[in-house]
């Protein structure tokens, strides 16, 4: 198959030898699991259930509000001590609203809903249903709730599922290891989800890294004249959504579309392994593989890992550190978030827990940057990173807005090309995080306009029938004496004057 | 002598043709003066709170295109707003004294409301709830911070607040280590 440059990209140390040749293990339950109720984009789930309830495995403990939302399950069978408020898995630490279950060891199924007999018989709509149902979230990390991504073969015309298995990020390898261990769940999975979209055409796009799992998929898809696996060059970030489309069609994404727009519809490998399990099984997403590595932990390993399980038990499970660690990550070491602490769960969107030391870390100082344009040539995007960074260095975001800051996805290859050591990708953040600010500020303020509009006619509305009354009441009565609601009436007007 | 004057004759024509087009360009696509009161007004909050001691935004933003408001007068606009306007009318402002607090909103103590609804009659957008004799609570989406009802309320029971800092609202801070020259290191004198 023909494939097609990507802009830019970078070729760092992948270091994924740690774990890729580590079978997946299980993790015996931990003591405690924690779920917070937002794990994905979108709105928290309701909670369900209450302190002291009885949970079985797979019972829904919270359900999805809203449009864009996703339920939560009980991973296992067990006793819900509390919903607390408990430091989410995100940099800044800060709490969010959480069911903490005690399990009692006996990892008991509740009565999961009826396996769908012949999926491809099935109405797209009972897929989306069931998919929804389970929890199902996109498992590369961002974890969009993935039911409204199936349903996206409603509103536009779809040509192909492209199933993600490049896995870019060095270190890494949990997405290689379900597609080398489960390729025909993974391979059912994808053929569901293209009946439920509505596509004829299924690619699979591996970099080219992981020979192994490129030779299993083929053989499993064998079978399947519509599932191509195509393999694709090694190049960071070849595993975002826009730069595979790239790779495999040509076709750019334009800037604030979806690659839906262009026919095709991303979806992540471990992603397709939940719906095959959601469809033939009637199993809700309750754990996930997590690479657990980095050169500060003791046994790199693959884990499944039951969701809510505390970053601290996982990492002991590895052996504990071996080293100091300098900094956890919350995923890759490119696009991954810092964790403030190991008191966090892990979620439906960790796909690592990376325990760095010093030595795997560049903390070299900053120093001026001596204008070699390396950022430019390297940016996936095609923007210009030296000049944002200039002008959000002096808050000058609305320059930074035109500049294109909005388009940068922080796939932090600038930060990581830079031989000045000037966090680039930090300035993107922090300007992506303000213009949002005052995005929903400024989204605020025109609602409370209308607000304020809205009282101010009915005020006078109001006045104006008061007026009305009194004319109407004192005309008949004109020689009589004066209308006792006449003081009570202009009392009222001034005060809402 | 024929050349030079077909040479002067059509550049003579040339400059009374471009002059012309120009001209009529200039009328027809004419752009109209800088409608600074409008882009002003729309700058406002538009919640017509009058703490600006105007009777509403339109007339603190007239006041102000005539140059005979301060720019700092804005309580719900705040630091942002007067940067706004400084940037906007060119007008340096003191912001020494005026602390960016961040946005806020009012809560009502609930223990101490008696249900007057003194706070309801003085709100400008509608953004409190309640009745004679019950407990007052504020709507906090339509609540932009004017702080008018802290001003009215008889048992001191409205207080403004600070907006939490959650997962949906938190974004990382500025770098801040960059080139900054090494400060000199103190010497106390002898």
């Amino acid at each position: 198959m023909k494939l097609f440059p990507i802009r830019g990209g970078i070729h760092p140390e992948y270091r994924k030898d740690m774990t890729s040749e580590k079978a997946i293990v299980a993790m015996p339950m931990p003591a405690a699991l924690y779920i917070p109720l937002q794990q994905h984009i979108g709105a928290p789930a309701e909670v369900l259930v209450a302190e002291g309830d009885l949970v079985r495995k797979g019972q829904m403990i919270a359900r999805n509000q809203g449009a864009v939302s996703a339920s939560q399950h009980a991973p296992t069978s067990g006793r819900i001590t509390s919903v607390a408020e408990v430091a989410a898995p995100h940099p800044s630490g800060l709490p969010q609203k959480t069911i903490i279950i005690e399990p009692d060891g006996k990892d008991e199924w509740a009565d999961l809903p009826e396996p769908i007999a012949d999926p491809f018989a099935a109405d797209p709509h009972t897929i989306h249903d069931r998919v929804a149902q389970s929890g199902i979230v996109g498992m590369g990390g961002a974890a969009f709730p993935s039911a409204v991504k199936l349903n996206l073969g409603a509103q536009k015309k779809l040509e192909t599922l492209l199933l993600n298995g490049a896995e870019c990020e060095p270190y890494l390898t949990c997405d290689d290891r379900v597609m080398r261990e489960y390729p025909d769940e993974v391979i059912d999975g994808a053929r569901i989800m293209a009946h439920a979209l509505g596509t004829a055409k299924v690619v699979i796009g591996i970099e080219q890294n992981k020979p192994q799992a490129i030779e299993i998929m083929t053989r499993a898809a064998a079978a399947f004249p519509e599932i191509k696996v195509v393999a694709v060059p090694v190049q960071y970030p070849m595993g975002s959504e826009r730069h595979l489309v790239q790779a495999i069609t040509g076709r750019e994404t334009p800037a604030r579309k979806l690659t839906a727009d262009l026919g095709i519809v991303v979806h992540n490998v471990a992603t397709a392994r939940a719906v095959h399990h959601a469809v033939r099984f009637g199993r809700p997403l309750v754990a996930r593989v997590v690479t657990v590595s980095g050169g500060a932990i003791r046994e790199p390993s693959n884990v499944m890992t039951p969701i809510g399980t505390k970053v601290s038990d996982l990492v002991e499970f590895c052996g504990g550190f071996s080293a100091r660690p300098e900094s956890v990550v919350n995923g890759g070491p490119m696009m991954g978030q810092p964790l403030p602490s190991l008191d966090v769960p892990v979620v439906k969107g960790t796909s690592g827990i990376l325990a760095m030391t010093a030595e795997e870390i560049n903390n070299s100082p900053t120093s001026a940057c001596i204008r070699c344009g390396a950022c430019v040539t390297i940016c996936p995007c095609g923007l210009s990173p030296v000049d944002m960074a200039a002008f959000i260095r002096k808050d000058n975001l609305d320059v930074a807005a035109k500049l294109g800051v909005m388009d940068c996805f922080s796939c932090g290859s600038c930060s990581w090309v830079c031989p000045s050591h000037i966090p680039l990708v930090h300035y993107f953040n922090y300007a992506k995080g303000v213009l949002r600010e005052l995005e929903s500020e400024r989204r605020k303020s025109e609602r409370i306009k209308t607000l304020a509009e809205v009282r101010t006619i009915r005020i006078e509305k109001a006045a104006e029938a008061k007026r009305a009354a009194l004319a109407a009441k004192s005309k008949p009565a004109a020689d009589a004496a004066p209308p006792g609601g006449e003081t009570k009436a202009t009392t009222e007007e001034k005060v809402n004057a | 002598m024929v050349s030079m004057l077909i040479a002067v004759g059509s550049l003579t024509l040339i400059g009374l043709t471009l002059g012309t087009v120009l001209g009529a360009a200039a009328r027809k696509f004419a752009v109209k003066e800088d409608p600074l009161e409008e882009e002003l007004k729309a700058m406002m909050p538009g919640s017509q709170c009058g703490q600006c001691g105007y009777a509403g935004c339109s007339q603190y933003a007239a006041a102000l295109a005539k140059g005979e408001a301060a720019i700092t007068l804005c309580a719900p606009g705040g630091k942002p707003l007067v940067e706004a306007l400084s940037a906007k009318l060119g007008v340096a402002a003191d912001l020494s004294d005026m602390e960016d607090k961040g946005p806020e909103h009012a809560y009502i103590i609930e223990d101490l409301c008696i249900g007057c609804t003194r706070c309801i009659r003085e709100c400008s957008t509608d953004a409190i709830m309640g009745a004679n004799k019950l407990m007052h609570t504020i709507i906090v989406d339509a609540c932009h911070g004017c702080s008018k009802c802290v001003k009215v309320c008889p048992t001191d029971a409205i207080v403004m607040v600070q907006y939490p800092m959650t997962l949906a609202n938190w974004h990382w801070p500025k770098p801040e280590i960059e080139n900054t020259p090494p400060k000199p290191a103190l010497v106390h004198a002898q």
